[in-house]
């Protein structure tokens, strides 16, 4: 029978022929924790008296990098030295966000089935992973074991097409996609992205897509697996492994086919305090902000952090207006410097904090205060995520949010193209 | 499996953030301590609330968006409430409830009130609204899920195997 790509992958890892609706127990190639989740992993572990653990895993600093209390500290030193007792690698503090290292250090490849603790994981679906979120005990018993049971999610195809509009990016369309969809709209399903825009979109814009198919309830997002996801893997990946894209079969069964033409898209903003409540930006011009966060593991990349740059280049942030820049990664990082993008960001009156989450979860580095808005590049805009439930947050693009930092009110970026 | 208790209801989209906020979840890793602030941004008096042990959250659709934050609903299991009826859950959470023992069903939950008096039967699939002699049916829960929450978990459940279950 012909197959989706979630059939296809959860079949071979299980050993078995599966259409959606089947459970299997399926082998996992990859599992990995964040500081928000490693603890009760770790607890878990101790519990299940494990002894080696049967899956690739590592563990991630990146929800409170550095520490902003003690609290902290004590998870993040229970994480150092698990890492130490089971030999497991640790990406500490600097390193950046787990969906940025882990693709970029060429451990996850097309058709791998890959279990993270944290709801974001499904970002690798851009890589042609099956890729999805867990909770802490179902990762231990990942560890434990090399297995975990799955049902196989029915899948939507999303095609779009159309040309791109000037100044509208990857996060626009999601935006607009989730708007459509709404945040449950894909609950337990996966979705398949398709069309001459998603071929069109680079890597970047790629993995801002998949990593927001949660914000709609989704499983798992997959990319097509074109050459350019082959030549970004080349040079992370060692020579010996193979990279062998996944594609579905030509009848695949699909529960849903939704057609986006998105020639007349403009900027998309999520308002407070959801993230489908999406309007564009011509309707919410003039709404005032008191801070702009560019970052995440949806929009903390090269690409953004360029586009950014490109807009604030020779201008300044609006007086009043607090602009917090993280870089996704240390590769990131370490390229916007060579750029000359930090510095453009800097000189426009960026605050840029270390690789990491930032202040996207709530715990540090940019809380807002009562009755502040927040435009935020982020995937997540619930009443108190910034970590204060008076503060109202709006997601957007990095152009939007970069466009606003300038007027110090919700602006078009299309005016900067 | 039989669990009884009383309603308390809840909107549609709950999220985890709502459930148990990032600002302490992060810091705080004694669970007895973070539930205190189980629902504190949406309803700073919710955990006064709460019947230890009674207690029946009744919500709308996709309950437990967002984070794959355990801790929410170890912070919902933590203050005693012993299962959570909704029309749907997100898939994360449901998951992770299912692996550390809490009971979620999903059903129409609209008619149900604040305060009624509800009884579940798990095996027979159904829900008896006691306050309005109604009965409610279930969306079926598989019936290695069901394994889980009888022995009290996915780890308890593996320590007691010593695997995973056949899953069909």
């Amino acid at each position: 029978m012909a197959k989706t790509i979630a059939e296809k992958i959860l079949g071979i890892h299980s050993g078995k022929d599966l259409t959606a609706g089947d459970f299997a127990v399926c082998k996992v190639d990859f599992a990995f924790g964040q500081d928000g989740t490693s603890s009760i992993i770790i607890d878990r572990i101790k519990d299940l008296k494990a002894k080696s653990l049967k899956t690739n895993f590592c563990m991630v600093i990146d929800h409170n990098a550095p520490s902003p209390n003690e609290g902290v500290s004590r998870v993040h030193k229970k994480m150092r030295d698990f890492s130490t007792e089971f030999n497991s690698r640790l990406y500490d503090i600097g390193c950046g966000i787990c969906h940025q290292v882990l693709p970029e250090s060429g451990q996850i490849l097309p058709g791998d089935l890959v279990l993270g603790a944290d709801s974001h994981t499904c970002t690798y679906g851009a890589l042609g992973a099956f890729a999805t979120g867990v909770g802490s005990t179902d990762l231990a018993i990942t560890l434990a074991t090399g297995k975990n049971w799955l049902k196989v999610p029915e899948t939507f195809k999303i095609v779009v097409t159309g040309l791109i509009p000037k100044g509208v990016s990857a996060k626009d369309i999601i935006l607009y996609i989730i708007k459509t969809i709404k945040a449950d709209g894909a609950t337990y399903k996966a979705i398949e992205f398709q069309g001459q825009v998603i071929d069109k979109l680079g890597m970047d814009g790629r993995f801002t897509i998949c990593n927001m198919v949660v914000e709609m309830g989704a499983k798992a997002g997959f990319m097509p697996q074109d050459e350019k996801v082959v030549q970004w893997l080349r040079s992370k990946v060692s020579k010996n492994k193979k990279i062998r894209p996944v594609s579905a079969d030509r009848d695949a069964r699909y529960e849903k086919i939704i057609k986006y033409d998105i020639s007349k898209l403009t900027p998309q903003v999520s308002r407070p305090h959801s993230v489908d409540n999406v309007a564009g930006v011509e309707d919410l011009k003039g709404v005032k902000i008191n801070q702009a966060f560019l970052g995440t593991c949806t929009n903390g990349r090269l690409e953004d952090l360029k586009v950014a740059a490109g807009i604030l280049k020779f201008r300044k942030v609006a007086s009043g207006v607090k602009f917090i820049v993280a870089p996704a990664s240390k590769p990131i990082f370490l390229e916007s410097l060579k750029l000359g993008i930090i510095d453009i960001l800097v000189r426009a009156g960026a605050a840029v904090i270390s690789p990491g989450c930032g202040p996207c979860v709530g715990t540090h580095c940019g809380v807002p205060a009562d009755n502040e808005v927040v435009i935020s590049s982020a995937n997540r805009n619930f009443k108190g995520r910034m970590g204060n439930p008076n503060a109202f947050i709006y997601l957007a693009s990095p152009a939007t949010v970069a466009a606003s930092a300038i007027k110090g009110r919700i602006a078009d970026p299309r005016e900067y193209f | 499996m039989k669990i009884a208790g009383r309603a308390i209801k809840l909107g549609d989209n709950i999220n985890t953030d709502f459930i148990i906020s990032g600002r302490y979840k992060f810091s705080i890793t004694d669970i007895k301590e973070l539930s205190k602030h189980i629902m504190e941004d949406i309803d700073p008096g919710f955990a006064k609330k709460l019947l230890p042990g009674k207690s029946i959250i009744v919500a709308g659709k996709n309950f437990g968006m967002g984070s794959s934050r355990e801790q929410a609903p170890l912070v919902i299991k933590e203050c005693g409430i012993v299962a959570i009826l909704a029309k749907t859950f997100a898939r994360i959470f449901y998951r992770n409830s299912f692996n550390i023992g809490l009971a979620l069903i999903e059903t129409d939950t609209d008619k149900i009130a604040e305060g009624d008096s509800l009884a579940i039967n798990l095996e027979q699939g159904i829900v008896k609204d006691i306050t309005k002699s109604r009965e409610l049916k279930i969306k079926p829960v598989p019936e290695f899920m069901q394994e889980f929450l009888r022995a009290g978990g996915i780890v308890n459940y593996f320590k007691k195997h010593g695997k995973l279950p056949e899953v069909k």
